[in-house]
């Protein structure tokens, strides 16, 4: 973990660290308060891994040297370490209990209740999930409900298994504790704050 | 004849050290051409080091892989080799990394606030990896360099001679007494 990077296949992050930064915030701020909404991200970037634009440039905006980030295992976890290391000088952690944030491929999911949900006092301690989807549209229709949502939205994002949303219906009672979920693609988000209730439509 | 065992086993151990040795000696001699060239550039006045980079014709064109920026770190210091480690001061560093023609990537550190000196020594790093860039390199600018670390230390040393007291006129005179 602690190896020396090799830099020869750093690829370079934001060109203006400051401002995009910034901007991406903005959106995922966006994203969070409304929930449901599909919202564009326009990441500027070239991410190690191809189709990770989005999740990648909020990787970018959020991961600093205080927030372990947990990756998927194999080639796209590898090349997102060194890129994330050199950029943002996050420590990576193979336990998700630790993570601040986990990057997520839908074929490769964990079971939600491996990473932290929180402390009683400090439920704000618990994971970040980055969860990177094929498409936004076209999936399985969930709707939602909660703050941020006039009576309910309507999301489908593909690729995601039954079994994660029944997950995510699970983390969400053990309310106030639970983790807070952003789904992308590599040019839009969409925010699932866990006060967000999900019900599976017929 | 345990003895002799003894011998031939502590033989092969030698023997084994040794190579291991060499081999640590090839790596490590890559990183110590790095630092060598980092130093002299890191430690030498921005403008000497601007000046002799001015005189190469045809420098690697290069991209940069972070922006530029300048931080603080924070310097601790040690009483003797057993004390606590304490703070002393912050120290505001510059730092740069960048990629030339040949795709080798050079990082620079250097103390203070001057962004294009630490972007020469990134981009002598990143020379100093290079095979078609190191020999450039070494005769235009790390020579130079080297020259003129080599005559301000004798300069100094010449300096301090100067005020050197010889102590041992007062204590010759003191024995004849």
């Amino acid at each position: 973990m602690t190896a020396a990077l090799s830099l020869q296949d750093i690829q370079p992050g934001f060109a203006d660290p400051v401002y995009d930064a910034q901007r991406i915030f903005r959106r995922l701020m966006d994203a969070m308060a409304r929930p449901g909404r599909i919202v564009d991200i326009d990441a500027d970037i070239v991410p190690p891994v191809p189709g990770l634009e989005g999740l990648s440039a909020i990787a970018l905006t959020l991961l600093d040297f205080e927030t372990p980030v947990y990756l998927p295992r194999g080639e796209i976890g590898e090349a997102l370490s060194g890129w994330l290391r050199f950029h943002c000088g996050c420590p990576v952690t193979t336990d998700p209990q630790e993570a601040v944030f986990a990057i997520l491929s839908v074929t490769e999911l964990l079971p939600i209740s491996a990473f932290n949900s929180g402390d009683p006092k400090y439920p704000d301690r618990s994971t970040t999930l980055l969860l990177a989807c094929p498409a936004l549209e076209g999936g399985k229709h969930v709707s939602l409900t909660g703050p941020g949502i006039k009576e309910a939205a309507h999301i489908a994002p593909s690729g995601i298994p039954d079994s994660f949303w029944n997950e995510v219906m699970g983390d969400r009672s053990q309310f106030q504790l639970g983790v807070d979920i952003i789904m992308g693609t590599s040019n839009a988000v969409i925010g699932l704050p866990r006060t967000t209730r999900i019900n599976e439509e017929s | 004849m345990d003895k002799v065992l003894s011998q031939y086993t502590n033989l092969q151990f030698v023997e084994y050290a040794m190579k291991n040795d060499v081999s640590v000696e090839v790596e490590s001699s890559a990183i110590a051409v790095r630092q060598r060239a980092h130093g002299l550039i890191a430690k030498s006045p921005h403008e000497m080091v601007r000046d002799l980079f001015d005189r190469i014709e045809n420098l690697p064109n290069i991209k940069q892989v972070r922006p530029t920026d300048t931080g603080l770190i924070m310097v601790r210091g040690k009483v003797g080799g057993d004390g606590a480690r304490f703070n002393l001061g912050e120290l505001p560093l510059t730092r740069a990394a960048l990629r030339i023609d040949g795709g080798q990537v050079g990082i620079g550190y250097v103390a203070g606030r001057n962004s294009d000196h630490a972007e020469l020594a990134a981009l002598a790093d990143a020379m100093v990896q290079s095979e078609t860039w190191g020999g450039v390199l070494e005769e235009k600018v790390l020579v130079p360099l080297a020259d003129a670390v080599r005559d301000k230390k004798t300069e100094n040393g010449r300096k301090a001679a100067a005020t050197k007291v010889d102590f041992f006129t007062m204590v010759r005179t003191r024995k004849e007494k």
